[in-house]
């Protein structure tokens, strides 16, 4: 990828035998959480399909980042479980290991979402939050479908 | 899998011997031809096992073993508490309890024929499937932690089923030593609206014709017999068992070094049985186990309702529920001696053989039914207990085909519409609410199960008795 295109913040997927792996990219830590948490929301669907009508405000908090990471996945996904959303837009803060967020998005509407799977977990496997050698904050994990 | 590590000990059978901070072997059983494509990660994923504290005899990996979380797919271990063994979160997965369940329909492809469209959208109608559905069964509170230490008998006793179906399924439909007070708050909201769903990804419900038998007595035993009509249900514990897998996982990753466990990997995540994080997990977790029995349940009620509406009086009986996610307690003799031990089974099938006490009368003299899954297109199986296989695998056998592409991989090759379309030309008959979901699920994007279940009969984990074909899919 060329470099400047590699410095911009955004996400992809990777491949996992049974499940998906989902990789965000940002120069803030913050910011990659944010590119995650559209990864996610990429596994079930295109993000550009969901609305912007629903709005929730979630916070973590852990001892490291790794943790910290995986505490926001698996509060999107219960969030995303119990009330039947899906979310298109994500605004995190990060201070000393401390999240606070905003996930906004839609109910999950089957004909338009043609939501593919549910997501079960954020699992420890490939799990890394780290800087790379152009300072990038790079945010993983496998998550269980 | 670099053959070159293995050990070959049979055609189907090939051992890693312990090295570094392994206490045991680890063994994989499979002919060459599987090893050969299993991934990489399968060894490393069962030798990290081999180096849990109390691990009995030795890492076992099935047929149809691949990349998992800590464990693989397709992996076994046994655990001894009188030698500070352990139970792993990581070990059962997510999806506590995940299971298949057969109904016997009594009905022949023939008599099926003129309705199967309209047996299709009823089905499709009746049972909720995929992101986003609801079931219509919502538990108080009180009625929550009844079905949590209740399971399928619960469920029975709700009117969700027959008594008679008890009997066909694992520990009598109610799962011991369940304490639904270790299930959080979180996990029970996240199963409210979700009892009596089918989810999504490779969870399914199918109507299946038997074309094939192996052995015919064994399979006459079983009620199974060419061109009949089975039905065959592929879910497990919900939101509920996601949220447990969750929580304890991440408790027990944290609390490791408090145990002085050395983790090769955090998902290995488990805690001393003997611990009271090791006892508060097995107690969420068998809960979870019972609401993989309930909701199978409540499922199999909704089904008979469907059949009922186009083929009245037609009864659906069960012929097995199986679960493949679990940590269960059972007997084994260890060197001369009678032990209890934690048997960890993460996508594998226990398959006890004929004369075990803990079978139901009905297959003690030729063992238990051993249901594998395949995928939309593919086969699915009948297998057998065998009495070797408790010196083999702790009683232990495949559960499917895994994987043999990813789900990104697969839409690239394939679309949903395409998939539905040649599927009808093949005579199956999908109900989906997502096109990509089915694109996902292609079946020639799992793996050939056949292979796997020759394997698995090859060693003696499972005898083959019958293969099923798929007639109608409703999918997640």
């Amino acid at each position: 990828m060329p470099k400047a295109q590699s410095q911009l913040p955004h996400w992809e997927h990777f491949d996992h035998d049974a499940d998906m792996g989902i990789r965000d990219i940002a120069p803030t830590l913050a910011g990659s959480f944010e590119q995650a948490a559209l990864a996610l929301t990429a596994v079930i669907t295109n993000p550009n399909t969901v609305g912007n009508t629903r709005a929730l405000s979630i916070k973590c908090q852990a001892p490291d980042n790794e943790l910290l990471f995986l505490d926001w996945i698996n509060e999107l996904i219960y969030q995303m479980s119990t009330q039947h959303l899906i979310f298109g837009c994500y605004k995190v803060k990060i201070e000393q290991g401390k999240l606070t967020a905003t996930a906004s998005g839609e109910t999950v509407d089957r004909e338009r979402h043609q939501p593919a799977v549910e997501i079960k977990g954020a699992t420890f496997t490939e799990l890394r939050v780290y800087r790379n050698e152009e300072a990038m904050w790079i945010a993983q994990c496998i998550v269980d479908v | 899998m670099n053959i070159g590590q293995l050990i070959r000990r049979g055609e189907t059978c090939w051992e890693i011997p312990p090295t570094s901070a392994m206490r045991v072997p680890a063994v994989i059983y499979a002919d060459e031809e599987l090893i050969r494509a299993m991934d990489q990660k399968v060894y490393e994923q069962i030798t990290n096992v081999a180096t849990l504290p109390g691990i009995v005899e030795a890492a076992y990996a099935m047929p149809d073993a691949h990349w998992g979380y800590g464990f693989p797919i397709g992996g076994v271990a046994a655990f001894d508490p009188d030698q500070g063994g352990v139970v792993s979160a990581g070990g059962v997965g997510f999806d506590i309890s995940c299971g298949v369940r057969t109904l016997y329909t009594g009905l022949t492809m023939d008599m099926l024929r003129s309705g199967l469209h309209r047996l299709a959208d009823e089905l499709y109608r009746a049972i909720p499937a995929g992101v986003g559905s609801r079931g219509k069964i919502h538990l108080n509170p009180h009625e929550m932690t009844a079905m949590l230490s209740g399971g399928a008998r619960w469920a029975v006793d709700r009117g969700f089923g027959e008594a008679a179906d008890l009997e066909r399924i694992e520990e009598g439909g109610c799962m011991a030593g369940a304490d639904p007070a270790q299930v959080s708050a979180k996990a029970r909201e996240r199963q409210r609206q979700e009892m009596g769903t089918l989810g999504s990804g490779n969870h399914y419900l199918e109507v299946q014709r038997v074309v094939e038998i192996y052995h015919r007595p064994i399979a006459e035993e079983f009620g199974l017999r060419t061109d009949g009509i089975v039905i065959t249900i592929h879910c497990g514990s919900r939101g509920l068992g996601h949220q447990i897998g969750t929580e304890f996982l991440k408790e027990m990753a944290m609390a490791a070094a408090q145990y002085k466990i050395a983790l090769p990997d955090r998902e290995l995540a488990c805690a001393p049985i003997r611990s009271p994080l090791g006892q508060r997990y097995l107690g969420a977790m068998r809960a979870a186990i019972n609401c993989a029995l309930a909701n199978r349940q409540i499922l199999t009620h909704l089904t008979r309702k469907a059949v009922d509406t186009l083929f009245p009086g037609v009864r659906l009986r069960l012929l097995y529920d199986v679960s493949h996610n679990t940590c269960k307690v059972e007997k084994y003799t260890v060197n001369g001696r009678k032990k209890e031990l934690y048997i960890h089974r993460k996508g594998a099938t226990r398959a006890y053989g004929p004369g075990h006490p803990d079978l139901p009368e009905a297959f003690r003299g030729v063992g238990q039914p051993v249901l594998i899954g395949g995928s939309m297109g593919t086969s699915s199986y009948v297998l057998c207990g065998t009495e070797k296989g408790a010196s083999q695998a702790f009683s232990s056998a495949c559960h499917g085909a895994g994987r043999a592409m990813s789900r990104h991989q697969a839409t690239k090759q394939w679309r949903g519409r395409e998939l539905v379309d040649e599927l009808a030309r093949q005579g199956i008959i999908i109900r989906s609410p997502s096109l990509r979901g089915i694109a996902e699920e292609a079946p020639l994007a799992y793996k050939d199960a056949g292979a796997v279940v020759d394997a698995a009969d090859k060693a003696g984990l499972a005898h083959k008795i019958a293969r099923l074909e798929p007639v109608i899919c409703i999918k997640g």
